[in-house]
């Protein structure tokens, strides 16, 4: 089968087939490996918690949102409130309602089965490396499907693993486990696009989301710093890519 | 308040998993309505990095100097090699080296 990935042509960006999900899939295979201890931490958490096994594993297959399933369990009890924990995992959540607009540009050019279809099992590792591919010119969507079924699976298994066999890593943190994920989204933002203008982006987005993290309300630094980061975007417009934008 | 015996706890995770999805589509369809003139390719470009700055600004200032450092190989591996994996990798063993020491 030809590969013409390498081909810088706008029109295929937004192209998805199993040879590309595929491929998605295996890249992502990697970060998976990390992503079951995490799964393990939490299945176990869930236990600890009193969720039945057919709960915990539930949980993990339907939400696939790990920091929003660890607050859950904070918020856990033979009665819980309804909305406090609907409130708490819409807030934690909310940063892929930014991560569905910033692949709009490409996901526009699909129809909109598929379009929202891509969109299930984005979460932030795959959606960064998608984003990541569409900014270098090569299609992302196998890697947002394909990498997503990579994290889900070895997720829905990492719980798994914590219900039954919890006790084998009981503190991830000590293996420096508890920053894969921090690794990784740092490394994606130091793989990317480094200039003064995204300097003072990041800057900016990083005091408004401390800012947020010390004196508002929980859980709502992630979107602010976001929002406050793209607004110095919109101000500051980037002159070099004026001339040869497409879409 | 809701009981969380019997099927009680699965309508909680019913209902979370909705809420998830709801911030998985919202976003897209959202965009949908929004005509994608320059300067919303410029705030989209330029939030899509802040997305990530933002969560890890607390992680850097609020974690323990394993977590720090962690960070800060990373950043300098990956400015060296600019390959994410060794990167993450040098990290994670920086975290869990000063975490044993």
């Amino acid at each position: 089968m030809p590969l013409n990935s390498n081909n810088i042509d706008p029109s295929k960006l937004p192209q998805l087939d199993k040879h590309l999900i595929w491929k998605g899939f295996l890249q992502l295979v990697p970060l998976s490996f990390f992503v079951i201890a995490f799964g393990i931490a939490f299945g176990l958490a869930a236990k600890q918690t009193g969720l039945s096994s057919t709960e915990s594993m539930a949980m993990s297959t339907l939400v696939f949102a790990g920091a929003s399933q660890f607050a859950s369990l904070e918020l856990w009890g033979p009665k819980v409130s309804l909305i406090t924990i609907l409130i708490t995992v819409f807030a934690i959540n909310a940063r892929h309602l930014l991560m569905g607009a910033t692949l709009y540009p490409w996901l526009q050019h699909l129809s909109p089965f598929k379009r929202y279809g891509v969109m299930f099992l984005a979460s932030d590792a795959n959606w960064a490396m998608s984003l990541q591919a569409f900014t270098q010119g090569k299609p992302g969507f196998g890697i947002l499907v394909g990498g997503g079924l990579s994290l889900w699976l070895f997720w829905i298994f990492g719980t798994w693993v914590g219900l039954y066999f919890g006790n084998l890593i009981s503190d991830p943190k000590q293996f420096g486990l508890d920053m894969v994920m921090g690794c990784f989204l740092l490394a994606m933002v130091v793989g990317g696009e480094k200039n003064i203008r995204m300097l003072v982006i990041w800057t900016v987005a990083a005091s408004a989301s401390l800012i947020a993290f010390w004196f508002l309300p929980e859980n709502t630094h992630v979107v602010l710093g976001a929002l406050a980061g793209g607004a110095v975007g919109i101000f500051w417009l980037n002159k070099k890519e004026e001339s040869n934008s497409d879409d | 308040m809701i009981e969380t015996t019997g099927l009680g706890a699965l309508l909680v995770i019913g209902l979370m998993f909705l809420v998830t999805l709801s911030t998985r589509l919202g976003g897209v369809f959202v965009m949908s309505y929004i005509p994608i003139s320059y300067r919303v390719k410029q705030f989209i470009q330029a939030m899509s990095g802040s997305v990530l700055v933002a969560i890890l600004a607390p992680m850097a200032v609020t974690g323990d100097n394993g977590a720090r450092l962690a960070l800060l190989s990373t950043a300098i591996v990956m400015l060296l090699v600019k390959k994410p994996l060794p990167a993450i990798t040098v990290g994670i063993a920086t975290a869990a080296l000063y975490r044993m020491l």
